[in-house]
């Protein structure tokens, strides 16, 4: 039901590059797989060599330091990063976030690395790490490049990787004093792909309160994660108030260009951005006061 | 080689195989095709009913949606391997006991799910029975029962009868 592939399953990263090299550009990368069976399963997607880099163990590691912040390996599985102690205190919009990512099973199983490379832009992880100013590392045949979340996605399921490269380690600076991040998306059932959804990061300045940055990232907005620039620079600078959020999510609204599907149309979801940009964004600025 | 057999060792239900496979082969195609373990049911063999769900290395995982490969070196535990020759687990007597099954068509996928569960969190509170039977779809709308059935399991197996 699968085509066919060769099959490799390398047990360092340096295995798997060399392959990578190898078969520039006719081989893919599987970790837990469970977006890409999917597509493979419905013929979407065909390989002639397909690397198992999950059992590369040196990529499944949580480290967090005040300094350098937070380091995820790509291989970590998504429930390793919901349950992770480290991450529910000082990142606990990751541990939201993952809670509400699929459905145990495949959390148990799929890999945060995983998600990002699949590029879905309905996808959880990569609005919320671009909230947080998250970072890449890949490594490839001529070393190793660091890239932003945000510049890693190009296209519906395409991202910035070479043919000869992968993605390491995923990397989460310690958020500036006084930031509060939330998360929330629209949901038929929970667990499902969000029809839309929104992470919002809001920094105030200790002194007088006004919103020093924002940043708000919508999901399953266009063909990429979508930072709403515009409804960030309503909030920049200003003291934040309810009426200031909701003009934010109107903004967004009209930066969404949001596909159109059985979940809904296209101003069905411009509509609930709205109401989600308002929603994360009213928790993140109940956070950033409390931090 | 495309289509080439590939090398397979793991331990099913406790005793170790070495097989080989074709390297496109799903874990549930191995389970049900090669090793004739037809309890694990094929629903929609999307990742979405979670009828196929086993255990590998204890957490529940849906086996259309894992290669045979991958489950290299691991232990998969799957509906057979969960009784104790005609004694049932307490997961399994509470839901006969209980009317958790209906037509049973989703109960090997629930039992799997609800023993990762109480193998991991012996305590669970309602709300985490909910989201680990979460992912298992029954067509039945049988719910309530099963959150019971599991829970009632969780009292005996921390041993009050």
């Amino acid at each position: 039901m699968i085509g066919d592939f060769e099959y490799f399953a390398p047990k360092t990263v340096d295995e798997a590059i060399a392959l990578l090299s190898k078969y520039k550009g006719e081989a893919k990368i599987i970790a837990g797989g469970q977006s890409m069976l999917v597509v493979m399963k419905r013929g979407l997607l065909t390989t002639e060599y397909l690397i198992d880099i999950k059992g590369i163990a040196a990529l499944d590691y949580i480290k967090y330091d005040e300094g350098e912040g937070l380091r995820i390996g790509a291989l970590t599985i998504h429930r390793a990063i919901e349950k992770s102690p480290i991450i529910q205190k000082h990142f606990r919009v990751l541990s939201e976030m993952e809670q509400n990512l699929a459905t145990i099973q495949t959390r148990n199983w799929g890999t945060i690395g995983g998600n990002l490379c699949h590029g879905d832009p309905a996808g959880d992880p990569a609005p919320v790490l671009i909230a947080l100013n998250a970072k890449l590392k890949l490594a490839g045949s001529g070393g190793e490049r660091i890239i932003e979340v945000e510049e890693f996605s190009k296209d519906y399921l395409e991202v910035a990787l070479e043919p000869d490269e992968m993605l390491t380690e995923i990397q989460v600076p310690t958020p500036l004093s006084h930031t509060g991040i939330a998360c929330e998306k629209l949901m038929v059932m929970k667990g499902d792909m969000g029809v839309v959804g929104a992470a919002v990061s809001i920094t105030l300045s200790p002194k007088d309160g006004v919103c020093k940055d924002a940043r708000i990232v919508l999901s399953n907005c266009a063909s990429v994660p979508l930072r709403a620039r515009g409804a960030e620079k309503k909030l920049i600078g200003k003291v934040l108030n309810d009426s200031l959020l909701v003009e934010a999510g109107e903004v967004a609204s009209t930066e969404a260009s949001p596909p159109v599907d059985v979940h809904g149309s296209a101003e069905y979801r411009q509509e609930m951005v709205k109401v989600f940009v308002r929603r994360a964004a009213t928790k993140a600025l109940e956070r950033a006061k409390a931090a | 080689m495309k289509g080439e057999l590939k090398e397979l060792k793991l331990t099913v239900n406790g005793k170790p195989c070495e097989l080989k496979v074709k390297a496109n082969t799903l874990l549930v195609e191995l389970l049900r095709n090669e090793l004739k373990l037809t309890g694990t049911k094929v629903g929609c063999l999307d990742s979405a009913c979670g009828a196929c769900t086993v255990n590998i290395d204890g957490k529940a995982v849906r086996s259309c949606s894992v290669l045979a490969l991958q489950a290299n070196g691991r232990k998969v535990t799957t509906i057979e391997g969960v009784a104790d020759g005609d004694k049932l687990h307490p997961i399994q007597e509470a839901m006969v006991e209980y009317g958790a099954i209906e037509c049973g068509f989703c109960t090997p996928g629930m039992v799997m799910s609800a023993k990762a569960l109480l193998e991991e969190n012996p305590s669970p509170t309602r709300e985490e029975v909910r989201e680990a039977i979460q992912g298992n779809l029954c067509a039945d709308e049988g719910y309530v029962k099963y959150i019971e059935a599991i829970e009632i399991a969780a009292e005996k197996m921390r041993g009050g009868q």
